[in-house]
């Protein structure tokens, strides 16, 4: 994984974070003000994990008039996803690993007449 | 707890010792983890893994053969490994008959921020069907919206 998929992964493994973040998703483009009206928690946790998730690049925020809005990043979405399902795949190269080498020592350990008789 | 978590599993043609010999000495796991592996597989003891010429610490966190073992790792060197700055692995086997294991892993602690665990477990109660499910609604919707 790149510094910039690790930053990215970190930046959406927050369970608040990706609620603010869906929030964003269905409401298209809103304030911190906004979002907060719809989470449990303040609008300064909100704040903290928005500068959290601009930071990596997952929302991009424009000021209109006095308020700043803050939208989701399509792209950059997809390339979390993607990191993400880099980390499985990883894992399942690794288990797929370890099932070869274990059976392999398991057929080599197996007396020769059980493995003739199979 | 609500972070992410990834978990997979696979089916061992072999005895639950074989197995646990393949996942825990050091020498195997150099076969399917890193290059090359340093470490002694007991609670707290400190190793080293190397990719090619970089490589990472990692620190043993239970070692119950032969059915668990987990590790910290990804922490940067100079600090001890916690919730935060680095990542649990934890490896299950369970016997499925004399020739058979089942192994799983999960990895977890990929958040860098600590929150109170009362909010974590709010938002494990929401996020039950797991990360990458909530990831793909995500990019649906986000589909849906373009």
């Amino acid at each position: 994984m790149t510094l910039t998929e690790e930053e990215l992964v970190s930046a959406v493994a927050e369970p608040s974070r990706r609620r603010v973040l869906d929030l964003l998703i269905r409401n298209g483009e809103a304030s911190a003000w906004s979002l907060a009206d719809h989470v449990p928690f303040s609008r300064q946790a909100v704040s903290k994990h928005l500068v959290v998730l601009e930071g990596a690049g997952l929302v991009r925020r424009r000021k209109q008039r006095r308020e700043v809005l803050y939208q989701v990043q399509p792209e950059r979405l997809h390339q979390a996803t993607r990191a993400m399902a880099d980390l499985a795949a990883q894992w399942d190269r690794r288990l797929d690993a370890i099932k070869r080498l274990a059976e392999a020592a398991h057929a080599e350990a197996k007396p020769r007449a059980t493995k003739e008789s199979t | 707890m609500a972070e992410l978590v990834i978990e997979r599993e696979i089916l061992i043609e072999a005895p639950v010792e074989v197995v646990w010999r393949t996942i825990t000495e050091p020498d195997q796991m150099a076969l399917w983890f890193a290059d090359r592996v340093e470490l002694t597989v007991e609670p707290g003891a400190r190793g080293f893994m190397y990719f090619g010429d970089q490589g990472g610490p990692v620190v043993v966190v239970s070692v119950e053969a032969p059915t668990r073992f987990s590790f910290r790792w990804n922490h940067p060197l100079e600090e001890d490994p916690v919730v935060g700055n680095s990542m649990f692995v934890e490896f299950t086997l369970s016997a499925e008959g004399d020739e058979r294991t089942r192994l799983r892993v999960t990895e977890r602690d990929h958040e860098l921020r600590d929150w109170p665990d009362t909010e974590k477990q709010r938002y494990a109660e929401d996020h039950r069907g797991g990360w990458s499910t909530h990831l793909a609604r995500l990019a649906t919707l986000l589909e849906g919206q373009s």
